[in-house]
Order: structure tokens, then sequence, then C-alpha cells
């Protein structure tokens, strides 16, 4: 038996984990234990890999250590709210690690056959997309950049003549890698400037998909590097991620009711501001924090609608705080969650599971929706679209026919906001000019702080 | 490359992505964001790349690059394993809440 045998081996163990720890991330209870697995089995696949002969360390332990440093320290000092854009972040490095494996092994060896060739050029395109497209995502979603679309014209016929120059600069140099580093190194200019391209066009409230699809993209640009040194382990947990980002994003576009296409291409939040004026108008009713108090305290029945802005307002533990008031107070209390609300898919609930809100008051846009006409009082926190009935009345609304949470069919709606402005998707939002909306001005951490203190009188 | 290799990988890429779709599809909403977060973290596994590639290089450009591999994806790995481990050590303290309930 010899080393190769036992790196094989232990390979085939790290495979079976990854697909054993992944299961068990399917199920609450066991979620926690199968993320340890599959980081024993990336431990073991490392472990294998370090056993290979004629490998010199003291590179390999320097960027050990950086990367190990760099990463604990980010992974412990993030912020809950931020963990979109940090997940954005930690997918990029590995579409750019993916990236310099295939050019290093192009440097190495130039003039390797056409399959290593095609997989070196995949694995650069795809990598260097995933790098560039994540640090637009996390600028995005750290509001570092604009989150709103990034229109201007002829846009698409420029990222239409960027594909056409990297599959025809993919021609030449895969016909002659050796003659072609020149050309090569363009495909990496290339590909870092569409990934830029390919995500400043999309709207802040469309992130949940990008970030989905983007991690699809860094597993596939691992699969792709697993083809260029030939390494099983990489082809099998490339796939996995590529295949569970696909899954995601497709619940994702689901979940508003677009195709991706639409949602890659549209510019979707940008056109609309014509049509805002057209859409809804009227009289909106505001609310004193007090009047909430009375509003809250006869309630027999609450329901809360976190949106986006309760990440950026950091309010859920003072909702949580609230909500538990409540609940002594004698209303049944449950939190409506969007599959789509915050940005990237499962926000929500990463938010309310930090606040500590039990996971029976947890209830998704299908189960909820239906016990809407006996609920008292719902309360929407930072969440606009989402719950914008014009996308069950108003056909040429942007988003008709996106499921939405009916907080409009409860008796009385109280409505969180800082100002009137539009959510991202830029349409104004109907639902403030009910009847029985409420509208509740200022900053929401602020508002249930002052509406606990009423409670506390 | 021998064709027998090639159609070998194929072989293990057709299976990984079936398996891939079957062990996620029936993910509940809840757990979407570790899920994310985590199967980021495997993407890491260009990290076994990225050794090679670093512990094999001859000229100082490579040794550059895969010094810089090594540490991103290491980043990728480590980063996206701890957060994971962060966000459901959160969900696992509702879970008792929830038993202490009961």
């Amino acid at each position: 038996m010899n080393s190769i045998f036992w790196i094989n081996f232990s390979y085939i163990i790290a495979a079976v984990l990854f697909a054993l720890g992944l299961k068990m991330m399917g199920a609450p209870a066991s979620a926690r234990k199968g993320n340890a697995l599959s980081a024993i089995a990336m431990l073991i696949a490392v472990i294998a890999t370090l056993l290979t002969q004629g490998l010199s360390y003291h590179w390999i332990i320097l960027g050990v250590v950086i990367g190990s440093v760099l990463g604990t320290m980010a992974a412990r000092m993030v912020a809950m709210t931020a963990m979109p854009e940090m997940v954005a972040l930690l997918n990029g490095s590995g579409g750019l690690a993916s990236l310099l494996v295939g050019w290093i092994a192009y440097d190495m060896e130039p003039g390797a056959p056409l399959f290593t060739t095609i997989s070196v050029y995949l694995s650069v395109l795809i990598g260097g997309v995933t790098f560039t497209g994540s640090v637009v995502a996390w600028g995005k979603l750290s509001e570092k950049i604009s989150s709103k679309p990034f229109l201007y014209k002829g846009q698409k016929i420029v990222n239409s003549l960027i594909v056409a120059a990297i599959l025809l600069l993919g021609l030449l140099y895969c016909l002659d890698p050796v003659a072609q580093y020149s050309a090569f190194l363009m495909i990496i200019l290339l590909s870092l400037i569409l990934g830029v391209l390919a995500v400043i066009p999309i709207g802040g409230a469309d992130m949940p998909v990008v970030i989905s699809l983007l991690n699809s993209y860094s597993g596939l640009a691992a699969c792709a590097a697993g083809f260029v040194i030939q390494n099983n382990i990489l082809i099998v947990a490339g796939a996995l991620v590529g295949a569970s980002g696909i899954i995601l994003t497709q619940i994702m576009c689901k979940a508003m009711n677009r195709s991706l296409a639409n949602v890659l291409f549209s510019g979707f939040g940008s056109v609309t501001q014509q049509q805002s004026s057209a859409g809804a108008q009227g009289e909106v009713r505001s609310l004193s924090v007090e009047d909430a108090f009375y509003l809250l305290e006869a309630a027999q029945s609450v329901v809360f609608v976190p949106g986006y802005g309760l990440a950026v307002a950091q309010a859920q533990h003072v909702v949580q705080e609230l909500a538990q008031i409540l609940e002594r107070n004698g209303a049944e209390v449950r939190f409506a969650i969007h599959p789509v609300a915050g940005r990237m898919p499962g926000h929500m609930n990463v938010l309310l599971a930090e606040a500590n809100v039990p996971y029976d008051q947890l209830f998704e846009m299908d189960a909820i929706n239906p016990l809407m006409e006996s609920i008292d009082v719902a309360v929407v926190i930072g969440a606009n679209d989402v719950v914008n009935p014009a996308a069950r009345n108003t056909k040429d609304s942007p988003i008709y026919g996106m499921p939405i949470i009916n907080v409009d069919k409860a008796k009385t709606v109280i409505v969180l906001k800082r100002s009137m402005a539009t959510g991202f998707a830029g349409i104004q939002n109907e639902l403030f000019f009910y009847e029985n909306t409420r509208m509740l001005f200022g900053d929401a951490k602020a508002t249930i702080q002052t509406l606990i203190a009423e409670f506390k009188n | 490359m021998d064709p027998m290799t090639m159609m070998f990988l194929f072989f293990i890429l057709a299976l990984s992505i079936f398996l891939g779709f079957e062990l996620i599809s029936k993910v509940p909403a809840t757990l979407h964001t570790p899920l994310m977060s985590g199967s980021n973290a495997i993407s890491g596994i260009t990290i076994v790349g990225a050794l090679i590639a670093a512990g094999t290089s001859k000229t100082a450009l490579a040794t550059v690059l895969g010094v810089i591999a090594v540490a991103t994806a290491m980043i990728n790995v480590v980063g996206g394993y701890l957060v994971t481990d962060r966000m459901l050590a959160m969900f696992k303290k509702k879970d008792q809440t929830q038993g202490a309930k009961q």
C-alpha cells in the first residue's frame, strides 16, 4: 500500500462525511453536528493532502496561518445582522482560491492536455466571476456601495461583448495554451470584470437569489479546479455545493414568483419610479406610541412580520422582549417569516434565533396566511414589498404575482417605518393607505423600546 | 489524460450533483442560512488544490499565488465553519428552551 492509496482512501471517507454532514444539516436538531462532521471531513481531506510526497511545507504553513487567523477573526467578530455580507465575503475568497489554483496549474505546466486546459479555463472563469461578484454583493449588502440597481445605457451590449471576448479568448487559449499566456491573463481580467458587471445591476432585495447563486458558482469553481488537478474530493464536494446553491436559488426565485433570468438581468426596482405615483394613494393614518400600546394591550393575537429593516435597526432583541410581554399579557404571539425577507435565505430566522425567539412561534408564509383574518394586530417591522397587497391586486405592478404575507387581512396592521420611502422594489405600498393600517414612524428599535416602557408602567 | 480517467471523473461528477439535489431539496426555510454558509465552507475544499499548488510550486510567481490560494481557501474553510457553528449554536439553544418549556 503506497501513500497514494491511503490519500485516496481518506478522500472517500471525507466525501461520505461531507454527504452525511449535509444531510444532518437539514434538520434543526442535528444541524450543528452535521456542520461539525463536514468540518471533520475537511480536516481529513487537508491532512491526507499534506501527506502527498514531495510537498514543501514552509509556504503552505505561511498560507494556512494567514488564512486561519483571518478566517477565525472574521467569524468571531461579525455581528449576526451582518451575516449576509460575511457569507458573501467568504464565498468570494473561495472563488479566488479556485481561480488561483487554475492559474498556478497553467503556470507550472502550460502544455497540459486539452482536457486540463479547458478545466483551467473554467476554474479561472467561474472562480473570477465568483470572486468579484461576491465582493460586489458584499459591498451592496453592507451598503458600502449603493444597494440600488446600477444601470446604464447599453449595459447588456457591454456584458454580451465581454462574454463573447471571454469565449473567443478561451478558444485561442485552448487551441494553443503554451503561446497564449497573455490571452490567459486577459481571460482572468475579463472574468473579474464580468463578476462586477453581473452583480451591479441587481438590487438589494434580490440579494438572497444572488448569494445563493454565487454560492453555487463557488462550488462549481471548486469542481472545475478538481478536474484541473484530477482530484475526486474536489469534484464531489464542489458538485454538492453547486447543487445545493442551485436549489436555494430556485426556492428564492419561486418565493418572488420571478424567473432567474428576470432577477439577473431586469435591473428590478429601477424602472418602476414612474409607476409608483400611479399606484396607491390616499390618506395615511399615523399613530402615536401610546395608541399602539393600547391596541397591543387589548389584542388577543399578535403577529410580527419582520423584514430587512429589523436587521438594520438591530431590533431583534427588543422585539423578542415585547413578544414576551405580550404573551404574559395573554396574547398569542406569532412571527410570520417570508422566504425572501432580509438579504439572504433564512436571514430572519437567524436573527430571531439569536434573540431566543422560541421555535414554535416562527411561522412560514403558507402557515400564517390562512390564520390572518383571525389576527387582531399584525406588526410589520421593516418589511415592505413582502407585505404589499399590490402583489395580489395590481396587475401591472412589478411585484404582481409574488406570494406575500397577507397582513392587510388582519383586523389592524401597525407598520413600523422610518418614513414613507419605498421598499427595494421601488414601488409605493398600498397597504399604508388601507383603512385598517396605522403607521408608526420612527426607528424600529427606539419605538419598540418606548412601547416596552409603556407596558412596564 | 487517458479517456478512462476522464470518464471516471465525469461519472463522479454526475452522481455527486444528483446526491447534492437529493440532500438539500427538503431543508426547512429556518435552516437556509446555516445551510448556505455551511455549504459555502465546503466549497473551500479547493484548499486541497491550493495545498498541492503551494507545496509543489517552482517559480516565484507560482509560489506567491500558491500562498495566496492557500490563505484565501483557508479563510473560506475556517471562517465558514466557525460562522455556521455560531449560528447553529443559537438554534440549538432555542431547542433547549423549547424542551424546558414542555
